[in-house]
């Protein structure tokens, strides 16, 4: 089977985000990048479908240079080869992604493409839809459970509002979008990760992939929200305290 | 003069209370902008949820009726609605970053090849231009988008826009002859959830357990002080991790974001990633034996203490003030 993964590098969750001086991005001089989180998913997802019914798993990325080491984290995991697409001096925004990522893959004939359900940078969940779209491809996301019932068609469960769960049959090839809970990432082997430096990048352009498509989105400016400051402590016995939370909630919060 | 067009959701025969703060949202926009709401309701037997659609200030619903639009199927709905914003034109198109929202709306944008902004927590009109506030890097930082293409389509967060004052007033329905297309990725089944429970994304009251909860069993003085105020039930991560309840109930960066009034953290350390999924909550409560931890930092009353003692005392208390 040939396997697709798109994947982002994106910072470290712990990050303490900055807004730059000029309020037109974040500061970038401390981040720690790392693979998406959802990505990890998606890329464990397809190394295990391979280890099941054979092929090769491509990592495609669309991003800067720096990207190129989250795409070896995931080759050494066990992915085969990656494609990187160069998005320096290309403006971005997640139309654009779909676009040069699924331009990228047309030419792959990748028979399912796992990705994660969204990128906790932008948050916007938009690019693996996009991507299906722009391919003509069903899409379900997120996916909670995944199973191959045939060589063309997948069962997946997708959680939806309140706990329900929908189950779903889709014909392949489809795109597939990666929740938390899906599988446990596998870590990269130390043997893994001497193989990855050797596995093979393939090297695009953003800039060659855009077929006079335009950014959609335009970002006006960044703020912080507004700081929370620390409340008040109730002191008190056990017996005391929550009887006195329970009286500040109804008469000062009004919020019971 | 600008027109907006609104999906609007329903379950069980009513319509989901985010897309009445939904079409309040709206409506002001469209006061602003001298121009008219309308909402597209998908499913059979919607007229009557139509009709009370029109009381929030929607002049025109138009149904989808159709018994393959009972439930959600992203190509069907997609399909569909591409064919009604063809038809109506709207300047602009608004949902709810739902389940559904989310997920229909991402595909539509794509098809549209216009402008999308997700999950947005504020919205305006100058000039023509929709200009939406969003949180990224899971509300750590806020951005204000302009969108290109017509129509200009925005998510908007349940839970941030107010339930309007109804106004008796009846919308025209009319029903779009839209045939639904047979999708390549098909519902098989629906496995309903413990106990109708509403979703932390759509809850006003949330209380959550975090690792020092210590099991699965011990998650039930969280889910009876929950119970006793009419609450969902969170969790951190931490405690999803030990396996003491499902992924369903995390709140935080990789888990749900939640805009609730009320939210009362048991047990829970307060990390930057929890924070980032419950900060925007009106009031928040926090219960920790340990008096350093930083969600004290964060929270309006804190308790420092045995999650053990008080958490059962609160449901307790909280059980006689109800009965007054």
């Amino acid at each position: 089977m040939k396997i697709g993964v798109l994947l982002k590098q994106v910072p470290d969750t712990e990050t303490k985000i900055k807004i730059r001086p000029d309020g037109k991005g974040i500061e970038e001089d401390n981040i720690k990048w790392v693979m998406n989180p959802y990505d990890e998913y998606a890329v464990e997802e397809a190394i295990r479908l391979k280890e099941k019914k054979g092929g090769e798993v491509v990592i495609v990325n669309a991003g800067l240079p720096r990207s190129v080491e989250a795409i070896r984290q995931a080759l050494a995991m066990g992915a085969d080869r990656g494609i990187h697409i160069d998005t320096t001096s290309i403006e971005v925004d997640a139309y654009i992604t779909s676009v040069i990522l699924s331009n990228a893959v047309k030419n792959e004939s990748f028979d399912i493409i796992f990705a994660g359900k969204q990128a906790i940078d932008d948050d916007c969940a938009q690019v693996a839809i996009g991507v299906a779209e722009r391919l003509s491809w069903p899409h379900v996301t997120p996916v909670e459970k995944f199973t191959m019932i045939d060589e063309k068609t997948v069962l997946v469960q997708r959680p939806v509002a309140g706990g329900i769960k929908e189950i779903i049959e889709v014909a392949l090839p489809a795109v597939i979008g990666c929740e938390k809970g899906l599988n446990e990432p596998r870590y990269a082997s130390l043997p893994g990760i001497m193989k990855a430096k050797t596995k093979p990048i393939k090297s695009l352009k953003g800039a060659d992939l855009l077929e006079g498509e335009t950014p959609r989105i335009s970002v006006i400016n960044y703020i912080l929200p507004p700081d929370r400051k620390a409340g008040r402590i109730i002191s008190g016995e056990p017996e005391e305290a929550a009887a006195e939370l329970v009286r500040l909630l109804r008469e000062e919060a009004k919020v019971i | 003069m600008m027109n907006i067009l609104i999906v609007a959701e329903h379950a069980r025969q009513t319509p989901k209370k985010y897309s009445i703060e939904l079409a309040g949202c709206a409506h002001e926009l469209a006061k602003a902008v001298k121009g008219e709401v309308t909402a597209v309701l998908l499913g059979e037997n919607v007229e009557k949820i139509a009709q009370e659609f029109g009381h929030y200030g929607v002049s025109k619903v138009i149904t989808a009726s159709h018994p393959a639009f009972n439930n959600y199927s992203s190509e069907a709905y997609t399909d569909a609605l591409c064919k009604i914003i063809s038809s109506e034109k709207p300047n602009i198109v608004l949902g709810t970053a739902s389940s559904m929202g989310k997920d229909l709306f991402a595909r539509v944008a794509a098809r549209l090849k216009v402008g999308l902004a997700t999950d947005c927590t504020e919205v305006r009109i100058e000039n023509g231009s929709l200009i939406v506030r969003r949180p990224i890097y899971a509300g750590k930082a806020l951005i204000d988008v302009v969108l290109k293409g017509t129509p200009q389509m925005a998510t908007i967060r349940p839970n941030t826009y107010p339930i309007p004052d109804p106004h008796s007033n009846s919308p025209q329905v009319v029903r779009a002859e839209v045939v639904p297309v047979t999708p390549l990725a098909q519902l098989k089944e629906i496995i309903e959830a413990e106990s109708g429970m509403v979703d932390l994304t759509e809850a006003d009251r949330i209380v959550s357990g975090g690792r020092a909860i210590g099991s699965k069993e011990n998650f039930e003085i969280i889910r009876e002080l929950a119970k006793t105020i009419n609450a969902s039930v969170g969790a951190s991560r931490a405690a999803v991790d030990a396996g003491y309840i499902s992924h369903d109930h995390q709140v935080g960066q990789t888990g749900k974001t939640v805009n609730p009034s009320l939210y009362i953290a048991c047990g829970i350390s307060g990390s930057i990633q929890h924070l980032a999924g419950m900060r925007t909550s009106k009031i928040i409560v926090a219960i920790n034996k340990d008096a350093e931890a930083p969600i004290f930092s964060k929270a309006d009353y804190g308790i420092v203490g045995d999650l053990f003692k008080i958490v059962p005392l609160l449901t307790e208390k909280f059980k006689q003030l109800l009965k007054e």
